[in-house]
């Protein structure tokens, strides 16, 4: 016999009173996903500006950064960066994108926010566990950006912290010591918020489903959310016990990561025995599911919005979409070594993890080309979150095409320690993924507060971005063909000379694509005061979410129990009022 | 709205909202995730330790025939709380509420005896020079991976015994129901297997030969 009390999907908690109970500790998932969304986005400003100050260095060495010297006198005498400083810097930008924005915001902003609403439930179904990630979440934020303020800085290890590097402490180099335990305990903060977070995720998306809301009648969104939850559950549970066995090595004296013999700052290190290979293994066991995670939401946010901008449902409906996504996932735990081709492993073990990676690239071109086939022939509404829709599908092919020539070993052994995987990376990993949070901010910003972001802002903003981003990334291909090495802080090699022009473009494309950001962020903070009022519907969408007004009261449906009777995208309709019928319209469709 | 205006497209009402998939409330589903979550994190421990151990040249095999007894009286009274929980969680499925904060607390005494048996061991263990960073055997390693390993799984039986006296309390004073003590004990049983993969990993491959 089962307990029936709270089986059905009910109200957990009542409206809060007072500011702090309504904006901090809410438990509403939509007060929650927003906090997400905007510590990713305080995240992404300083990661942005520390971008800026290494492309200044790269493109000019020899030039100094006004005001510089205050934040580090150690690292920037004179506002002049030092190559130790350099890796710090890059330890906290790659840290903060990866793990606080492109993990953060499109999973834990957006699916908090419109998971619940796109399944037609009244919360998460673990209201204050969701709050309890949040919190989790900021307190890794705030410990990891701390680094900054410490004597010696950020660690120089990289966000992948390579041991035995990341193992050593002090006598390996600056930021090692402190700065090192710092960034250890904030990832290890960061994998239990999002443990919290997958759990919630999951268990809502199978119990909180309204009336009719079959698997098969969830929006893309929901099934890229739910897939990434399940990654999120099984690779970060590898992150955790990896973080603590680093935190070892440093406070426990034990050598997990580190092999004997080492000789440091004229030492020889006490530690024996340990291996600089399993820090790799465990981290990229965790590192190459992560990837996904931080794009299949992307992927989802896109094929919501082609749909509607493209006014039919992706072809062969959710079924491939899905079908592709969850092979995509299930392949990404068997790929992990492809990062570390040129570590040390046995070459045959290159091969095994080589050609499970080249059979991943099938999954992505599905969907790709899925896209493409959906656009073509379609009818297009021309709108900000459509045209990022759009520029996620070209930025995604391009960076993932640089990927087929990474998959292969011989090739990677060249290209490895390149600016080619610089440019593929951001490109596929960091630009496709954020070109998905703008679509879904400009798409959802009118669901989220009640207004309209200004179109022609937001169109200035996608195409400086858009030819930007091709501005800043493509050259990096080229320069990492002609074995422009990466993690230097400056060229001064010979042969590194003749591309120092090419920095020099880089380096101005970013700074020109990243005062599009600011203008961004003027037009999201101008739009939430400022903005035309906004529809319940504006972009004649079919899901849940715009079927509750904006922004859409306490408990979602205002009492109302949703019920879903059609597919998520019963778009261009002939016969319809308008050209779509709702999810949770009872009028009946024409039988095709 | 009635049943019959649900139909869908293909004409089969086959989600009706509110009911859970496998008759699963969200507290078991919530538990059972964390169980899969977890049980990759002690994977992930025990693949490490296998990666170290087979890396090693010189690993130690130092338990004695004392130490294996130990474990296995260990292992005996783990076990044994898992009956205890089994019978804690019928009795609470049947409304006999005393009957199961009894049987809920012969299982947190037999976690108590574990984890007393169990730092005995360590105790013993350090006396005879084992330390995270040294040992007087052989690779240094092995006692990082021990203490982490076998730590690991003593925190998760000790937050255990926490947790079902919570539970005990709770379902005593009517806060809980009689699935948080099925949940409970869902976690409990997870321990449990875990341990079972640890002492031979741990113990049994490590046993002094001579």
């Amino acid at each position: 016999m089962h307990d029936t009390s709270d089986q059905a999907a009910v109200h957990h908690h009542a409206p809060p009173k007072g500011f702090l109970w309504t904006h901090v500790f809410s438990l509403d998932h939509k007060v929650i996903g927003k906090q997400y969304y905007f510590l990713s986005l305080a995240a992404v400003v300083i990661g942005m500006v520390l971008s800026w100050i290494m492309r200044f260095h790269l493109a000019w060495a020899a030039a100094a950064i006004p005001g510089l010297q205050h934040l580090s006198q150690v690292g920037a005498p004179g506002g002049i960066i030092t190559p130790e400083y350099y890796l710090s810097l890059l330890t906290l930008h790659g840290t903060l994108m990866v793990f606080f924005v492109l993990t953060t915001a499109p999973q834990a902003g957006f699916g908090n926010y419109f998971l619940p609403i796109q399944i037609g439930a009244e919360d998460m179904a673990f209201p204050r566990l969701n709050m309890l990630s949040f919190w989790v979440t900021f307190v890794g934020f705030v410990t990891l950006v701390s680094t900054l303020f410490i004597s010696d800085g950020p660690p120089i290890s990289g966000w992948t912290a390579y041991a035995p590097l990341s193992a050593l402490g002090n006598d390996a180099g600056p930021g090692l010591g402190r700065g090192q335990i710092l960034w250890v305990i904030s990832i290890g903060i960061f994998c239990i918020g999002s443990l919290l977070g997958a759990l919630n995720f999951i268990a809502t998306t199978l119990d909180l489903r309204c009336k009719g809301m079959t698997l098969a009648r969830m929006p893309y969104t929901v099934w890229a959310w739910f897939i990434t939850a399940v990654l999120g559950l099984l690779a970060f549970a590898v992150l955790l016990p990896a973080c603590v066995l680093l935190v070892l090595d440093h406070v426990g004296g034990t050598s997990f990561f580190i092999p004997g013999g080492l000789v440091l700052s004229d030492k020889l290190q006490p530690h024996s025995g340990g291996s600089t290979l399993l820090w790799q293994h465990m981290f990229w066991f965790f590192g190459h599911p992560e990837v996904y995670i931080a794009i299949i939401p992307g992927i989802g946010i896109t094929s919501h919005i082609l749909a509607s901008t493209a006014r039919k449902p992706l072809l062969g409906g959710s079924r491939v979409l899905v079908g592709c996504m969850v092979a995509i996932a299930f392949l990404s735990f068997t790929v992990w070594g492809h990062h570390m081709f040129i570590s040390g492993m046995n070459p045959f073990s290159s091969l095994l993890f080589s050609v499970p990676t080249l059979i991943i690239t099938i999954p992505a071109s599905i969907i790709s080309l899925n896209w493409i086939a959906t656009v073509f022939g379609a009818r297009l509404r021309f709108h900000t979150p459509g045209l990022f829709a759009i520029g996620f599908i070209s930025v995604f092919v391009t960076g993932g095409l640089s990927g087929f020539f990474l998959a292969q070993p011989s090739l990677d052994i060249y290209l490895h320690a390149t600016y080619f995987v610089v440019g593929h990376f951001h490109m596929v990993m960091g630009v496709a993924a954020i070109f998905g949070m703008f679509a879904g901010t400009y798409f959802w910003f009118p669901k989220m507060f009640g207004r309209m972001m200004n179109e022609t802002m937001g169109k200035i903003h996608f195409w400086v971005t858009f030819i930007g981003v091709y501005c800043i990334f493509m050259p990096m291909h080229y320069i990492g063909l002609a074995g422009n090495v990466r993690r230097y802080s400056a060229f001064v090699d010979d042969y590194l000379i003749p591309l120092i022009p090419v920095h020099k473009f880089i380096t101005i494309a970013a700074f020109v694509t990243g005062a599009a950001q600011l203008l961004f962020l003027f037009n999201l903070f101008w739009s939430m005061y400022r903005g035309k009022k906004a529809e319940e519907n504006p972009w004649d969408s079919t899901t849940l979410e715009w079927t509750i007004p904006s922004p859409p009261p306490f408990d979602n449906f205002g009492g109302r129990h949703p019920i879903v009777y059609h597919d998520p995208y019963e778009l261009g309709v002939e016969g319809a009022k308008g050209d779509y019928v709702m999810q949770d319209s009872p009028e009946k469709l024409a039988q095709s | 709205m009635s049943e019959s205006d649900i139909t869908l497209k293909s004409g089969r009402a086959d989600w009706l909202g509110g009911e859970l998939p496998y008759a699963i409330p969200s507290k078991k589903l919530g538990m059972w995730l964390f169980i899969v979550s977890d049980s990759i994190t002690f994977g992930a421990v025990l693949v490490c330790y296998a990666y170290l151990r087979l890396a090693s040249p010189n690993w130690p095999t130092p338990f004695r025939l004392s130490s294996i007894v130990n474990g296995a009286i260990m292992t005996f009274v783990l076990l044994s709380s898992s009956v205890t929980m089994v019978a804690a969680v019928e009795a609470a499925k049947h409304g006999r509420i005393a009957a199961s904060v009894r049987w809920l607390s012969a299982t947190m005494l037999g976690g108590v005896v574990f984890d007393i048996l169990h730092i005995r061991e360590w105790l013993g263990l350090i006396h005879e020079g084992l330390r995270l960073y040294q040992n007087p055997w052989g690779s240094s390693l092995f006692g990082a991976a021990f203490f982490t390993l076998t730590g690991l799984h003593m925190t998760h039986v000790t937050v255990g015994v926490i947790y079902l006296g919570i539970v005990a309390i709770g379902f005593r004073r009517g806060k809980f129901t009689s699935d948080d003590v099925e949940i409970s004990g869902l976690y409990w049983h997870f321990v449990d297997l875990v341990w079972m993969f640890v002492f031979p990993l741990v113990y049994l491959l490590s046993a002094r030969m001579h």
